[in-house]
């Protein structure tokens, strides 16, 4: 297999640095929606900025990204009060609030797609389910001597950028408020009657879920965004009992998976001697999961085989 | 900006005749069933207090009421003469110990610090300090051994030694808490019982749900009588009689008293 | 002139069928707390749908045979939820959790596969997408008489098992001990489940058949609190949906079918929501405010 430099350099550097750092925020935000059992707020949230997506061209009327961000931010942070409100409201247990909520903001998003303007631009769901990673394009750079030059740096591809900012906010929203988030994903009663409002903490949670997986959306798609915020963590989940080591992990597996499943996806099939590369958002999924799968068969104290052989063993003991 | 919080919290001296906790026409109800109806109740300004009832009378209803955890249909509620929501800070509490997912990856040591997180403030790093004060609440309750463990491998015992540790590093003037006897081994209800004498003996005001009849004389000052609504309160001699607890119990209540008093 | 054309007739009935169907069995799925098994089970559908396209095209058989696509839509939906089960049963992972894995993992594998389904030069994938969308206005009477059947199918299993599902709904510790088969029991309704999901595909496409399940179901709850009324109501607010949007959207060549059923669920939802008396929100607060001010005018005897 021969690859030229400039062709990883301006094709599969910047898509792999995008499939990276997409990783690395839901991974990190996914921490608190797992162990809050709020899960699948993640898929809601994914299917749920449809409409806003396409409220957001139909109103600026260009394709230009900011008004589909935006637009899709608001359909988000809508789904969220909404889901909450139904929940609270209606007494409907959470999984039946999500599942009404974001199906019907779902399809009002597959009727705007529907209507004048929007079909006339092909602005078609298909980018939105499985991402454009491999449209990410840097063209700067001429061989790797050019990478030495920091300037360099400052010329990647705006979704990159983009997608470094939105880790680095993640990031640092969550070191900062480390505490408050752990309290209240943990007893989120006892985060009220200490004065902590426990009800923005968790909007605050959605609404950083919300950020890293709409960041993501332009380079990976949904379904990505779906795994990568609930794979790592549930990962990590196998292995430790505190909390530190627990989004450190999930930060490593979501990375690794980032990097590993793009690999796998442009340069597996070549490798097997097909000449085609596979979706690579797919890829990242699926290798999220084989990591989850073996995991859970093989990790020390929580996996499924130590669970059977430390029951044989208590048993061969008794 | 929370030390001037702090100070702004007004404790009156317990002689000028103000309640730790005053709840007046508070009433509650669930799926418009009238869980708790028209409670009135000054409790004293120091003392261990047993909220005691039968089975669905809304004792652990009432504490969740009085501290906001669940909406109430009519009544107010003052701690110390003043609002609750400006008096968090004087407020512990040790919930059911149903109420959180053991799996969480915290330790012993986490979860009792987490009862500073209002006195260190938003955004703040937890500082030695803190994590000082939160080792010798565990140390009180006999539980500093098992600091690093993660709550979920601690036994039902020490996981409620834990709740209780997290509330005393609070620091607070008035507790709630709900049966922390409830189903603990003999050295946990031990230790429990001398905390709460020390809180006692310290000034401070504990108001504990308790279903247990017989022990409420030994370790209780006062006692708050719930059976839908307020029945009886007051010093143990004069509220726990038998002619109250037949009106909360009702004829079930004759024999509830005997045993060890 | 008719009102209502054939194709718009058949479609209407197929619609109205398939929302009675859904509507019934995503009861059982809604009071079981298990609404969001049915997200997965309908994302995981894809990669078998792919998977059985291949194997078509690679045995030589007409990669786009219905029959052949659904057959594999079931067996991979099948394994997820088993996988879904699975986890649960084995780790510590919560349902929440193993729910969300399966759902983006398979669907992440159905995707890989369509990219390279896409790919081959002799493949016409061109149909596999539709299932995803689904394609409600292209259905043919074959397949408004197969959601017929379907209903009827649902409707009977849910008559005749109405004490074992309600049995398993409410509390499946307590049926285990009596010594009910529980395990055959949920592979029924599992089953059940899985058929109106992989037959619905089709018509409204894998993400608003979840709608349907799930929506028509909630929007019952508010108005009942007895099983057998809720099933009557679920059923009919999923009929009325498939049919009101079937024809909506044949009048309105900018609406598509699909989205506007689940559309006029989810607005049925949002008024039941509201106005339904016993569990709506008006009706509610009524209540309190009146047991409020009979309490302060110590109306209520104590």
């Amino acid at each position: 297999m021969n690859i030229d430099a400039v062709t990883f350099l301006s094709v599969d550097l910047p898509a792999l640095l995008a499939a990276l750092f997409a990783c690395l925020s839901c991974a990190l935000v996914g921490n608190f929606l797992v162990l809050r059992r709020q899960s699948l707020m993640g898929d809601a949230i994914s299917h749920a900025v449809l409409p806003g997506i396409v409220a957001g061209f139909l109103v600026a009327g260009t394709r230009d990204t900011f008004p589909m961000l935006a637009g899709a931010l608001t359909a988000a942070l809508v789904a969220g009060v909404m889901i909450e409100l139904v929940r609270r409201l209606g007494r409907v247990e959470a999984g039946a609030a999500m599942g009404v909520v974001f199906t019907g903001l779902f399809a009002l998003g597959v009727v705007l797609i529907e209507q004048g303007p929007a079909r006339q631009v092909d602005l078609d769901a298909d980018c939105v389910l499985y991402g454009q990673l491999e449209a990410i394009l840097w063209l700067t750079p001429g061989g790797w001597s050019d990478l030495a030059d920091p300037a360099i740096w400052a010329t990647l591809p705006r979704q990159v950028l983009q997608l470094v900012a939105v880790f680095a906010i993640c990031l640092t929203i969550i070191l900062i408020f480390f505490k408050e988030f752990t309290l209240v994903s943990f007893d989120p009663a006892l985060a009220d009657t200490l004065g902590l409002k426990s009800g923005l903490v968790q909007h605050v949670i959605v609404a950083l879920a919300a950020l890293a997986a709409i960041a993501a959306f332009e380079a990976v798609g949904s379904i990505l965004v779906i795994a990568m915020l609930i794979c790592p963590a549930a990962t990590a989940r196998l292995f430790t009992d505190r909390m530190v080591p627990q989004l450190a992990l999930s930060l490593l597996v979501g990375g690794v998976t980032g990097v590993g499943g793009y690999g796998l996806a442009a340069f597996g099939p070549s490798l097997l001697g097909y000449d085609m590369a596979v979706n690579a958002a797919g890829s990242i999924a699926v290798l999220a999961g084989i990591i989850l799968a073996l995991s859970i068969l093989l990790a020390p104290r929580y996996g499924v085989l130590a669970r059977v052989t430390g029951r044989v063993m208590r048993g061969a003991a008794a | 900006m929370l030390q001037r919080l702090l100070s702004d919290n007004f404790i009156p001296t317990a002689d000028a005749g103000v309640g730790a906790l005053a709840v007046s026409g508070l009433s509650v109800a669930y799926h418009q069933r009238l869980v708790l109806r028209d409670v009135t109740w000054t409790a004293p300004a120091q003392g261990l207090v047993a909220v005691v009832g039968p089975n669905g009378a809304g004792k652990s209803t009432f504490l969740k009421a009085v501290l906001g955890l669940v909406p109430s249909l009519t009544g107010t509620i003052e701690v110390y003469g003043r609002p609750l929501k400006r008096q968090r800070a004087l407020i512990g509490y040790v919930p059911q110990r149903e109420s959180v997912d053991w799996d969480f990856p915290v330790s012993a040591l986490d979860v009792v610090t987490m009862g500073r997180y209002g006195l260190i403030g938003w955004g703040r790093r937890i500082g030695a300090k803190h994590k000082q004060a939160a080792m010798q609440a565990l140390d009180r309750v006999g539980m500093a051994d098992f600091a690093h463990r993660q709550i979920g491998q601690l036994s039902g015992g020490q996981q409620q030694r834990v709740f209780l540790a997290r509330a005393l590093a609070q620091e607070a003037r008035l507790y709630f808490m709900d049966e922390p006897l409830a189903g603990v081994d003999a050295a946990t209800e031990q230790t429990i019982l001398a905390v709460l004498r020390e809180l006692d003996a310290e000034g401070r005001t504990v108001i504990c749900v308790h279903h247990d009849l017989q022990t409420v004389a030994e370790t209780f000052d006062h006692v708050l009588m719930l059976s839908g609504g307020l029945v009886a309160a007051g010093p143990v001699r004069e509220a726990l009689t038998e002619e109250n607890l037949r009106r909360a119990y009702g004829q079930r209540a004759s024999g509830l008293l005997l045993g060890p008093r | 002139m008719d009102m209502v054309g054939h194709n718009t007739l058949v479609v209407l009935l197929g619609a109205t069928a398939l929302g009675l169907a859904a509507g019934m069995v995503g009861c059982f799925m809604v009071l079981r707390r298990r609404a969001l098994v049915s997200d997965a089970l309908s994302h995981a559908t894809l990669p078998g749908i792919v998977a059985a396209f291949l194997t078509g095209m690679a045995l030589g058989v007409e990669g786009r045979s219905l029959p052949l696509l659904l057959t594999g839509a079931a067996i991979s939906g099948a394994i997820a939820v088993m996988t879904i089960q699975a986890i649960k049963r084995w780790t510590r992972l919560t349902e929440d959790a193993a729910i969300g894995a399966v759902l983006s993992v398979f669907f992440g594998a159905g995707v890989v596969l369509l990219s390279v389904v896409q790919e081959l030069p002799a493949a016409n994938a061109a149909g596999l997408k539709g299932f995803i969308f689904g394609q409600t206005a292209a259905m043919r009477t074959g397949e408004a008489v197969g959601l017929g059947a379907l209903a009827l199918l649902a409707a009977s299993m849910v008559w005749l098992f109405f004490k074992e599902f309600r049995l398993l709904a409410f509390d499946e510790g307590f049926a285990r001990a009596a010594g009910w088969p529980t395990g055959r029991i949920d592979l029924a309704l599992m089953a059940l489940v899985t058929l109106v999901t992989v037959v619905g595909l089709q018509t409204v496409g894998l993400v608003l058949i979840i709608a349907l399940l799930i929506t028509p179901a909630a929007t019952a709850r508010f108005w009942t609190d007895d099983l057998a009324r809720m099933l009557v109501i679920a059923g009919t607010v999923g009929a009325v949906s498939g049919g009101v949007g079937a024809l909506l959207s044949s009048r309105f060549a900018d609406l598509p079918a699909g989205a506007i059923i689940v559309l006029v669920a989810t607005t049925l939802f949002f008024i039941s929501l509201v106005v339904a008396p016993s569990r709506g929100l008006l009706g509610r607060s009524l209540r309190r405010a009146r047991l409020r001010r009979a309490l302060l005018a110590g109306e209520l005897a104590p």
